[in-house]
Order: structure tokens, then sequence, then C-alpha cells
């Protein structure tokens, strides 16, 4: 066990900075630099969101004008999914939770004055930023974004004739990737150094905040996965740029054949996918262990099996690297191998249902507090299990036949991967905003701000299974063409209709985030009566995080309505005895 | 608060399984031999999974509603769970999960793992940026050699697939845009696709296999009723993947023989 007052003390060497460049730019100090991952996550999910709008209009209304993009082409409708999944998956759903709450508040949790190396974690979200320009610049170049979506599968993404979009645009693309990859890695480094050697004494493992677990786990799995991407990501551009044929064997497009020899389109899809479902869990375990943290604060109870949720996520974790060919059932693998990995992603629900199972636990006998932070807890865990019960579906290659492709997986990922994980990021917005800004958000548009988005996305993405079953395909531009299909387009419009009010919500969030940061009532040190060490700190917490002075921790982190304590919660800090006192 | 709650969460819950109970928009009726057996597991996962659903989501609103502040002064229960319970559930979901897949295992089986049967019609399927192509091996039942070089995707037919015509066994092959199968009679169809990636689909046949380039992919399946049934691209393949769309026409033997011989008649 790190007993960290040496550690502690030699990483926060670098003093307060005074310059506004040093403070609030190229900034050591992990809050800063949190709270850039979280305004640069905040400007992507408003971009992100905005071309789904636009996709939206065009579904139901192919022909009409669009600001900026005037009558969309097919072609522009496919360049529009791919940046809003890439841009979702990679900036919003990957950046928010962990580069933003988790660079913030890992090392406040486990009382360290800092990240294990500050210049390394500036450098992660300088990359992470560069990034995200690169990606936004394929909207300015010859032929636009590609149009190959978010998972980019080859020969389609190598073949720079195979479509407009396709040549500058995805070499983009793939150098954006790449760079996030990099970004990834550093701060993956970062986030298990710090959770390994920088706790303060008494912090055991066990006696981690479960968002402390899922940050850990997290950059465990980015490890592992993004180093894979990166490859896959550099091996493409080399079949795009230098002639090899890592991804294509001998095709013939637009009539002509391409130098390309002997390579697999299916080396791709395991690459991919390899990174590709753990970055499913990347975005959803920091989301798994905030709500387990609000459900525990807020339902003033100790979390229900503390030993059994760490054990889920590390299940989740470890099985996250099993069962990446789920995503390939359709796509000519042995179907041998497609049973196994159907068999091991069967599994992986196993983990999530105990966890699922340990929240109703939490909230069972209970006194729950309708805090904002805990109406999106609870509707996180609603939408994991509306999410998580397509799962079963699609991990039986039987069934998966009939779905591959179709918008029941959309519903699917979109509800567990997506809304779920933005779930988390609200929630953390409104429990940790009070301590990052030392004012409270405004209750009532916090409120008015859950109800729009949790119904409207109950009514955006149930009636997307209903589309799937019906057999309509995801990816489709326009449903004109194919006669069941176009059928179908009723319920693509109440969709958009759905989608219109429910981003018409989003605003009420932005407006109370940015208005509350100056009118907001002023909070106290531990407005929420939590347990865990940043409660224990000023608000906002100084630079060094606890003024000079290092905690120590006596207890576990859900310590709450602990009969005989004088309040109906022991923090981590309280002296070892205090539970005892009659 | 938690009575709002309570009641948006059963609203939501009821609402959304009305429309799958009343199946208002659902698969399109079953119209290949093992149809039938996929629907049925459909059927049985949608229960089981139906029942976990509606229990997990009326319980999280009950108990938001029955456990919300009351003001009182009885404190929450001070317990940090039970593992009796853990183990249970466990093993509970580890039963249903592993074993609703061991279920459908055989059903996947008969579909991957067996190849087709001797005497299966032998149908081959090329997708191409935007277009599908089928090829019958006409009488001498073998696919004649195709070329590269000869891909002219702008003439279609024969030389969109690149068939090598001087080869006597390319004299018979047919090559047609629209699919035509014999009803109940097996059909081995072999994928390929020449420039990306593209997805045969079939929602009647329950039927669905990429065509992967550089693959020669032998799937099978077997109509049972005749009609019209539209293929669409299932894996996105470009600008016209929305229109790369054909029909399968399914047909009595007799009238697939006569549709082949006229065919074989305009080589000629």
């Amino acid at each position: 066990m790190a007993t960290g007052d040496f550690v502690a003390h030699s990483a926060h060497a670098h003093a307060a900075p005074q310059s506004f460049i040093r403070k609030w730019v190229f900034s050591l100090d992990h809050k800063v630099i949190g709270l850039q991952y979280y305004f640069l996550a905040l400007t992507a999910v408003f971009v992100g969101m905005f071309l789904s709008l636009l996709m939206r209009i065009h579904l139901i209304w192919p022909n009409v004008s669009l600001p900026l993009f005037g009558e969309m082409k097919p072609e522009t409708y496919l360049s529009l999914l791919t940046m809003h999944g890439t841009i979702m998956v990679f900036f919003v759903l990957t950046t928010a939770p962990q580069g933003g709450f988790g660079n913030y508040f890992l090392p406040i949790q486990i009382g360290a004055a800092d990240m294990a190396f500050p210049v390394l974690n500036m450098l992660s979200f300088w990359i992470t930023f560069v990034a995200f320009m690169v990606l936004l610049a394929a909207f300015v170049v010859t032929g636009g974004p590609p149009l190959h979506g978010w998972t980019g599968y080859a020969p389609l993404s190598a073949l720079p004739s195979a479509g407009p979009g396709q040549g500058p645009g995805a070499d983009l693309w793939i150098t954006s990737i790449a760079l996030f990859c990099i970004g990834a890695l550093l701060s993956a480094l970062n986030f298990i150094t710090t959770t390994l050697d920088m706790r303060v004494k008494g912090m055991s493992m066990m006696r981690m905040p479960l968002t402390c677990w899922a940050w850990f786990i997290t950059a465990i799995l980015g490890l592992l996965a993004f180093g894979v991407l990166f490859a896959a990501g550099i091996l493409l551009l080399l079949d795009r740029n230098v002639g090899t044929s890592f991804f294509v064997p001998l095709v013939i497009v637009n009539g002509q054949i391409t130098a390309h020899r002997g390579g697999s389109p299916l080396l791709w899809q395991h690459l991919f996918w390899f990174f590709g479902h753990p970055e499913v869990y990347i975005a959803i375990l920091p989301a798994m262990g905030l709500c387990s943290q609000l459900v525990s604060v807020f339902s003033r109870k100790p979390i229900f099996g503390y030993k059994a949720m760490v054990y889920a996520m590390l299940s989740i974790g470890i099985l996250g690297f099993m069962v990446w060919g789920h995503h390939m059932f359709m796509s000519g693998i042995s179907p041998y191998t497609a049973f196994a990995m159907s068999v091991m992603t069967m599994a992986i629900g196993v983990p999530s249902a105990i966890k699922t199972f340990n929240w109703l636990g939490t909230l069972w006998h209970g006194k729950i507090r309708f805090t904002p932070p805990m109406l999106f807890a609870i509707g996180f865990v609603s939408l994991f299990v509306s999410g998580g019960i397509s799962g079963p579906f699609l991990a039986q290659p039987v069934l998966d036949i009939y779905l591959h492709e179709s918008y029941f997986v959309i519903a699917h990922f979109h509800l567990i991967m997506g809304v779920a994980s933005i779930f988390g990021i609200f929630a953390a917005t409104y429990y940790w905003f009070p301590k990052m800004f030392g004012r409270m958000m405004n209750e009532s548009l916090a409120r008015w701000h859950f109800w729009f988005t949790f119904i409207g996305t109950y009514t955006i993405f149930m009636p997307m299974h209903y589309y799937g079953m019906a057999a309509g395909l995801r990816r489709y531009s326009q449903s004109t063409e194919v006669a069941y299909i176009h059928n179908l387009l009723p319920l693509q419009k109440f969709i958009t209709y759905a989608a219109f009010v429910t981003i018409a919500g989003q605003f009420i969030f932005l407006f109370n985030l940015f208005w509350s940061m100056r009118h907001g009532e002023r909070a106290s040190d531990n407005p929420w009566e939590a347990t865990t060490l940043e409660w224990t700190t000023t608000t906002p917490p100084p630079h060094d995080n606890f003024a000079g002075h290092t905690p120590v921790v006596y207890h576990g982190p859900y310590e709450y309505s602990v009969p005989g304590a004088p309040r109906d919660y022991v923090m981590q800090t309280d002296p070892a005895k205090i539970a005892t006192v009659a | 608060m938690g009575l709002i709650l309570l009641i948006v969460l059963w609203l939501i819950t009821f609402a959304s399984t009305y429309f799958f109970i009343a199946k208002t928009w659902w698969l399109p009726p079953g119209a290949s031999a093992s149809a039938n057996v996929i629907d049925h597991h459909f059927a049985v996962t949608y229960i089981l999974m139906g029942i976990v659903f509606v229990a997990a989501q009326l319980i999280l609103g009950f108990f938001a509603w029955k456990y919300r502040d009351r003001g009182s002064r009885e404190a929450a229960r001070y317990m940090h769970g039970n593992n009796a319970l853990e183990i249970g559930w466990t093993i509970l979901t580890a039963i249903l999960f592993i074993g609703l897949n061991l279920m459908s295992s055989s059903i996947w089986a008969s579909e991957r793992f067996r190849a087709a049967q001797p005497g299966a019609l032998q149908v081959e399927v090329t997708g191409m940026q935007f277009a599908w192509y089928f090829r019958y091996t006409g009488l001498d039942g073998k696919f004649g050699p195709t070329k590269p070089e000869l891909i002219d995707p702008s003439a279609g037919g024969e030389s969109a697939i690149g068939l090598d015509t001087s080869d006597p066994a390319s004299k018979d092959d047919v090559v047609t845009g629209t699919m035509y199968l014999p009803v109940n009679r097996e059909v081995e169809v072999i994928l390929k696709a020449h420039d990306v990636i593209h997805s045969f689909f079939v929602p009647a046949m329950r039927f669905k296999q990429d065509a992967v380039p550089g693959l020669a992919i032998h799937m099978h399946f077997t109509p049972i009723a005749t009609g019209d049934y539209e293929i669409a691209c299932a894996e996105l393949c470009g600008m016209g993947h929305y229109k790369m769309h054909g029909m399968l026409k399914v047909v009595s033997p007799e009238e697939f023989d006569k549709w082949l011989a006229a065919r074989e008649a305009e080589k000629q």
C-alpha cells in the first residue's frame, strides 16, 4: 500500500503559477486540465449533437435546404454520421468522464496534491485538443469529411477513390484518431501510476471510492486498447499513402484495378474492435463508478456490495477484451469463433446485472434525496437496464443475423454507451459543480433539464428498436429506395420530432452551467453531506488540494447512517473511533 | 418527486412494452426454412428479457417512491450488502444468459457450421458499388472463370463481374440483376465483392452475410414461400449505399426452369 506522504509532497513541487498562460492555458494543475478536458468535451458534444440534428432533419425532409450544408447529398449525410460518431465516442464519451472529472477528482479523492506526472498530463490534453482540431479540419478540405462511418471499415476507408470524402478528409480523420490515441495512452499511464502510488495514508485500495476504481480500471483498458487502435491507424495511413496492402486485397474501384494485393479487410475489423469493444467500457465505467457513488450518497446508505462492485468492474474489464468478435458475426469470420465470442459476450452480461442489482440494493431501505445528481443517477440506472437488455439479443449470432446493422443496434448502443454515459456526465456536473466553481447550480432548472432529457431519450431511442425490428437499416441517407424501409417513415418522423424537443432541453443545461458560475448560490465545502476527501477541502480546492496538509483516511468511502454516529455520515478522515461513540 | 419518478418510469415501461407486444412494427413474415426456429428463439429471448426489463424498471420506480426521504427521524438502514444475495443473483443471471445462448447454438450450427446439402442450387452473388449481380452455372453445373482485368461495372451483366466469355465453362453462365430462386430447394450462395464490403440482407429469409473483397463466402438458405422479397445492402459501402437494393423472386421449380432456359436462349 502506498502511504503517500513523501510522494504527495514531491509531486506538487510545482508552485502555483502566476501568469495567465501557465495558469489557464499550459497549466500543470490537474484541476485546470480537468476543466480544459471538460470544456473541450462540452464543445464537442454540442458540435456532435448539431450534426445529429442535421441528420435527423435530412432523414425525414431529404430535400430541405439546411444551414451550412444546403440541400444535403447522400455523401454529406454519411460524412455527418462519421463525424457525429467520431466526435461523440472519442471527444465526448472518452474525454469528459475520464479526462475531465477523472483528472479533477482522482487526485483529490485519494488525497494527492496532483497527478503523478503533471507535464504528461498537460501534454495529454493538448494532444487531444490538436486531435480535435485536426478532425474538424476535415470539414474544410476538398471532398469534406470521410463517409466510412466512425468504424472506418477497410477497404472503403483505405481507398481514396472509393467516394467523396475518402481523400484528404479520410487522412485527417485517421491522423486525428492516431493523435487521440497518443493522448489517451499518456493519460492512462498517468491515471494508473497516480492510483497505485499517490494514495494517502489509510487510503487502501479497498477504501477507494468506486469512482477511483472506475477511473483506474478505465485507464488500464485505455492502455491496452488505444495502442492497438494507434497501430491500426498507422497501417491504414500506410495503405492509403505508401501503397502497402494490410487491409486491401485486389479490388476494382470505378472499373480500375488498384495496385493493392493480398490484404485482409477483416484484419482492420479485428484491430478496430479489439479497441472498439473495450472502448464501450471506457465510456461507461466512469459513469458506473459515479452512479454507485451518488446512489449511496443520496440514499444515505453504504453502497450495497462494495466488493462485488469492484469485482464486477474488474471482470467487465477483463471480459471486455474477449468479446470483440460479436461486432463481426456477419463479417465472414469463422462461425466457431463467432460462437465462442458470443458465449463470452453473454458472460459479460453477468457483472453488468450484478451492478444493477447492487444499485437497487442500495436504494432499498434508503432515505432518498432527489437532488439533481441523484435524479440523473437514477436515470442512468434506468437507461443502463434498457440499453443493457437489448445486449443479449445482439450477442446471440442467430438473432444478430437479422438485427445486425439495423436500428436495433443504434438504439442499443446509444442508450447504453451514449446516453447512459452522458447521464453520468450530467450527474457528475451537477454533483461536483459546487466543488469546482464554488456555487450551486440552479435546482429547478436542473430538474426541468432532467425531465426533458430522460423522457426525451426514451422517446427517441425506444422507437429505434421498433424500426430495427422491422429491419430498418442504419447509415441509409434516404429511405426512398427500399420499399419496406420507406414504409417505416412515420417512425423516423416521430424520432426526429422527439429529437427536436430533447435537444432544445439541452440549452437549459448550458444556460444553467454558465449562469450558475456567476450567479449560483454560494456552496459550502460539503453541500451534499458526502464522505469522500474532496468534501474535506475548501471550495474550490487550493492549488495543492489540501492547503499543505495531508489528509489521513480512517474509514471506507460510504459510511452513511452509521448507528451511534453523531451525524448520518462519517467522513473518510473522521477519527477512527467516532463510529462507536454512543 | 419520488412519486413522479415512479409514474414516469412505469409509464415508459408500459408504453415501450406495449409496442413490442402489439407487434406494431415487427419482422416481416418469414419465408425460409429456418425463419420459424429463429423467430421462435426471438420470442423466447423477448419474453425472458422483457420480464427482466419490466421487473427492473418497476422496482426502480417503486423504490424511488417507497424509500424517498420523508423527513422522518428514522435513519436509512446501515448495511453493506449480502453475500448470499450476491452469489445468488450472479448464478441466476449466469444461467439465464449463458443458457439462452446455448439454446440458440443448435440453430446457429445448422445455419453456419454445416455446409449446403449436395444438390443445392448454386448462385454466386457479387456486390459492387452500388448493385448486386447474380450468377447461375447453367446446365454444366460449373461457373466459368472471371478475370479482374475484364471487369467493367458500367457495362453491366457479364462484363460487370468480368466473366471470361472465351472459356467453355462460361458459355452457359447466366448473370442477372434480379435473383430468381425455386421454392423449397436449398440455395448455396457464394458471396463476393469487388470493391468494398457489402452485406447481402434478405429480411424475409432471415438471412444476412457480408460480401468481402478477396473472400468467397459460402452460405445457404431455403426459401419456402413464393413471392417477391426485397434485398438490401446492410454494410456501409459508400454514397449510394441506401439505393443498393435488389429483388429476390421465389417461384415454382417449373417457372424457375422456364426462366433459366429463357435466359440461356437469350445468350445464344
